[in-house]
């Protein structure tokens, strides 16, 4: 029996198990897909939000307060990708200006620090490449990009290195409520558990509505982006987003983390919570709707676009707490923008209510901090040539686009909650990730998954399930 | 019997109509050049094309070789070719001319060897 | 670091880069090292194992793997050094290279030349903004064709091909010939980029329909592909509503273009055009900075390897003979303030190499590579000296899938001393 089951492996569900990992517990996160970061974590801007969009006194404004002053810390502590790049809301219509102020207000109530109102002048010094169309902006120093794999599966490998089991390729089919505890009953089988954690982004609703007669609804908001050639680094240093609107915060042109450009997302309201497939109509608002913002997007630059999904709920607010008709029932639902800036927040909150409620004692063992993979490039040339002596497998570059060694993919097999799919490989070492998106290095890298795992290359997948690459010649 | 046909001698890709009466062509229209003519009797009478595939090696440093018909064999032996390389597999090491199968589908043509592969020990 | 030097650092062991070498040690330049990123010599050719190949320059027809293994021969046989499995990281403006492989780690060559033969990559999904979901079973038309005949391994049983290139042509002949279903071949262009023998052989041969003015407009599928729609477009590339056709796949191809890599030349400082997305050359196809040269699918791409090979051959003999200049300690300002002729692209014509001709450095008959930016039929292809037209060369069909050239005789151009630009393109009458 578990103390604790986490529903999903997303920002939130890593980042409650790394938190309740520093207590003594036994827990375990129940992930339907392959690996972590499979669905909404993967697919969304990377900003660390300031905090001052969200609403003032509401749990969304303080928690992602929290989590953006968390960050930089954590990503240190973590090992991974974290930027702070500042952030600019542009102001295009002198009637929308009392706008940008009350947004500034928010901000200063909400807590955020070093905000200011600049003019186009202090905007165009900022971004050369901003609209001419901008009359103002609120800049933000605090506001930052994530890498959101890097950020998730940081979280995952730490509570796994701590203790926290993690179960894939595993759905929870139904709940049920025993006089103390659950049955949670999955395709791999069940599990019975003191106290059941639903971090399960856009199903979020199903999993609550298995145990409570007071239903919710997550509308799954699907975002497309395009993401641009690193050639375009640069092009813009803070992120810009338009002023918000009633679907949030409009199509940002941001840098990322890896020195990409991405523009996104759009808010389009669907029905299909596996729905993240872009649409013709998106990509084409997209590429409309960035050139508000700045002049001379190198739109032609788009190097690949996909869709995410947003657990949305009609009172824009994050569910978190015990629900009232199901005790040991804690709820992490309705985690939209801006949930990655706060999940270093939700983990805490939600950890420590797990750890007041079952009275845990502090893990004596736990160890904070992860390294990340390794990453040649932050070498100098004498350290990384005595890396290659060592293991001559960090010489050999799979991934030209992007530059990436044989040594950062088997350390990406091999660590903990390795890599087991080409995405799997993706996102821990952005193999894949470049110019070519894959055509040269997925033979390569299907090559040696398949050495490594010991299996046939016909089983190698892209991203589990049914994702199989290849077949054989007869 | 008309036989319709692209010639594929050079960009143009001319039209080309091929008459045949009694297994002799009557008539050749649309070409534009001698080429497209002999072209077109060709491919008519008797249309041949080279195959080329790759097979599996054993113990080489490469895990498939490349191969062809040495000559062209006719296009209606394309797939009987293709089904006599099934399931085949060659032991290093290969050099290029080395035959694969003698006589493929009976076309009279062997199949050869295309590409070097050295030995390895395993 | 371990530092190395040599005269003339090739990069990439391609058809392209074998055919420099040999050339360069033919004029006399001793000291050259190829450098190869992948297992072996040979290139994208090894897995080309069509026939094809040669015509040109060997005459007679060969398939890719022996087209490179004659160059691999002569390369071995001549003693060109060469170094496998080693991934060119950075390349300085005054030509130190840096590369990487798993015996010698990084380390540094000092170079007198280089010679930029690094080849393409194939445009990918994403260029192309198709929208729907992100399934296995989406692959370049290369990549699969690696798969098939490299690796031995099929990427699906049941195959829609996006784009008409040639290695979309053959790879509908080779996975039908291995057991696959291909349903349709789209081409947004109101023209085929290929070969008309791979439209004959490789399509119609089999039965496979060529849908011109086409494309895929969504994709089927969340794990891996259940089928694509296609549907007809207008002139300016837009699908025309109620024109949509749903075909069940397993296997998208995409044969939609290719993109010459020059993210090295870029480190270097080389200048590049946008029309070819490759270096700008002079005559020696010597890019801006001086003693870097390129050619092959770097410079710009080629339908044909023999072409290549040549434009090679021509690279490496140049940058020997830059090495020979550099080595006697000539001075090389005299070249810098040589006359320098522009070539113009116009009416027709969409870039043309070289881009500049130095007449005193010029070989007694230089060829110029050029495209064509549509179809046409019955065109004159008119070179200009200025104003005067001193060539017009009747042509029944140009294509923009087929390199066309001009030559070019030095005493011709010697007779123009005061000519500032030569002018190529296409005239009705």
């Amino acid at each position: 029996m578990y103390d604790v089951v986490i529903i999903g492996a997303g920002v939130s569900g890593c980042a409650i198990a790394r938190e309740l990992s520093r207590y003594e517990v036994r827990a375990c996160v129940l992930e339907k897909e392959e690996d972590v970061c499979c669905q909404t974590s993967k697919a969304n801007s990377g900003i660390v939000h300031a905090g001052y969009d969200a609403a003032h006194g509401s749990m969304m404004a303080e928690l992602n307060v929290i989590g953006n002053q968390k960050m930089e810390a954590l990503s240190k502590e973590l090992d991974f990708a974290f930027v702070k790049n500042g952030s600019l809301v542009v102001c295009l219509d002198i009637d929308a200006l009392p706008n940008l102020y009350k947004l500034y207000e928010n901000g200063i109530a909400n807590g955020v620090k070093e905000l200011r109102i600049l003019n186009q002048e202090e905007v165009r010094e900022l971004e050369p490449n901003i609209s001419d169309q901008v009359i103002a902006a609120l800049y933000a120093s605090t506001a930052g990009i994530v890498c959101p794999f890097g950020l998730t599966i940081a979280f995952a490998e730490n509570a796994a290195m701590n203790g926290i089991e993690f179960c894939f390729d595993t759905k929870v089919e139904e709940i049920e409520k025993l006089r103390s505890g659950f049955i949670i009953r999955t395709n791999k089988g069940n599990v019975v558990t003191k106290y059941v954690v639903n971090a399960a982004g856009v199903y979020s609703d199903e999993i609550h509505n298995m145990v409570s007669e007071n239903k919710i609804h997550i509308t799954p908001r699907r975002g497309d982006y395009c993401l641009l050639d690193k050639a375009t680094e640069g092009f813009v240093k803070q992120t810009i987003f338009q002023l918000p609107d009633k679907f949030g915060k409009g199509v940002l042109v941001s840098p990322t983390a890896h020195g990409n450009t991405i523009v996104g997302p759009t808010a389009i309201d669907i029905l299909d919570k596996e729905g993240s497939n872009t649409t013709a109509e998106g990509l084409n608002h997209l590429i409309k709707t960035a050139g508000n913002t700045v002049k001379n997007l190198p739109i032609r630059q788009v190097i690949t676009s996909f869709a995410g999904l947003r657990a949305h709920e009609e009172h824009h607010e994050f569910i978190i707490g015990e629900v009232e008709d199901a005790e040991g029932f804690i709820d992490c639902a309705a985690i939209e923008s801006p949930g990655l800036t706060s999940s270093p927040a939700i983990g805490e909150k939600v950890a420590t209510l797990l750890a007041n409620k079952l009275s845990l004692h502090k893990n004596e063992r736990f160890n904070g901090t992860r390294k990340g993979i390794l990453n040649p490039k932050t070498l100098s040339p004498q350290e990384r040539n005595a890396l290659i002596a060592k293991n001559p497998e960090y010489g050999n570059i799979i991934c030209r686009c992007e530059s990436i060694s044989e040594g950062e993919i088997l350390d990406a097999i091999h660590r903990p909650l390795g890599a087991k799919s080409l995405d799997g490989i993706k996102r821990r070492t952005r193999a894949g990730m470049g110019r070519c998106q894959a055509g040269f290095c997925s033979p390569k890298t299907m090559q040696i998954l398949a050495r490594e795992l010991n299996l046939d290359a016909l089983e190698i997948t892209k991203c589990g399930g049914e994702s199989k690459l290849l077949l054989d010649r007869r | 019997m008309e036989h319709n046909l692209i010639c594929i001698g050079c960009p143009l890709g001319c039209m080309m109509k091929v008459e045949v009466e009694e297994g002799q062509i009557t008539t050749i229209t649309g070409n534009t050049c001698k080429r497209g003519e002999a072209y077109a009797i060709k491919e008519v009478t008797s249309p041949t094309r080279l195959v080329t595939s790759t097979v599996k090696v054993e113990g080489g440093n490469l895990s498939m070789v490349s191969v062809k018909t040495k000559t062209d064999i006719p296009k209606n032996k394309i797939f009987d070719v293709m089904k006599s390389l099934q399931g085949i597999s060659v032991k290093a090491p290969v050099h290029i001319g080395d035959v694969i199968i003698s006589n493929a589908a009976d076309t009279g043509v062997d199949i050869i060897a295309t590409k070097q592969v050295k030995s390895v020990n395993l | 670091m371990k530092q190395l030097i040599y005269d003339i650092v090739i990069v990439g062991g391609g058809p392209a880069g074998l055919a420099a070498a040999i050339e360069a040690l033919k004029e006399g330049v001793e000291r050259i090292l190829i450098i190869e990123r992948d297992r072996e010599l040979g290139g994208i050719l090894n897995q080309c194992i069509h026939n094809g190949f040669g015509l040109h320059t060997f005459k007679e027809e060969l398939t890719g793997p022996e087209y490179a293994q004659r160059f691999m021969e002569e390369v071995k046989e001549k003693h060109i050094e060469y170094k496998l499995n080693t991934m060119v990281m950075d390349i300085t403006p005054n030509k130190v290279v840096t590369a990487m492989n798993t015996l010698e780690g990084m380390f540094e060559i000092e170079a007198k030349a280089i010679i930029l033969a690094m080849g393409c990559r194939e445009r990918s999904r994403g260029a192309l903004n198709i929208p729907g979901y992100r399934p296995a079973g989406i692959f370049s038309a290369g990549t699969a064709q690696r798969f098939v005949n490299i690796e031995g391994y099929m990427p699906g049983r049941e195959v829609v091909i996006l784009g008409s290139g040639d290695i979309g042509l053959i790879m509908a002949r080779r996975m039908t010939l291995e057991g696959a279903k291909v349903k349709v071949v789209a081409e947004i262009m109101q023209y085929s980029g290929g070969l008309k023998r791979n439209i004959v052989q490789c399509l119609d041969d089999y039965g496979i329909p060529l849908k011109l003015s086409h494309t895929v407009v969504e994709i089927k599928g969340k794990e891996r592909v259940e089928g694509v729609t296609i549907a007809e477009v207008d002139k300016t590339g837009k699908p025309i509503e109620g024109t949509e056709e749903y075909y069940t796949c397993d296997t998208l191809l995409l044969s939609v273009g290719l993109i010459p890599e020059n993210e090295v030349s870029k480190q270097i400082g080389v200048e590049l055009s946008n029309v070819t997305s490759g270096p700008t050359v002079n005559e020696s196809l010597e890019t801006s900075v001086p003693g870097v040269f390129a050619c092959g699918n770097v410079l710009h791409v080629h339908d044909l390897v023999d072409f290549v090979s040549e434009e090679a051959a021509q690279a490496g003999k140049n940058a020997a003979k830059y090495v020979k200049r550099v080595q006697k300690d000539l001075n090389t300002l005299d070249e810098e303030l040589m006359h320098e002729i522009l070539l113009i692209p116009t009416q027709g014509v969409r870039y043309t190499v070289p881009q500049t001709i130095r007449p005193e450095c010029m070989e007694e008959e230089q060829v110029i590579r050029f495209r064509v930016g549509d179809v046409y039929r019955n065109r004159y292809v008119s070179v200009y000296f200025d104003n005067e037209r001193v060539l017009h060369k009747k042509r029944p069909i140009v294509a923009p899938g087929e390199m066309e050239n001009v030559y070019l005789k030095k005493e011709d151009i010697l007779k123009y001393p005061e000519l500032s630009q030569i002018t190529i393109k296409l005239e009705e009458d």
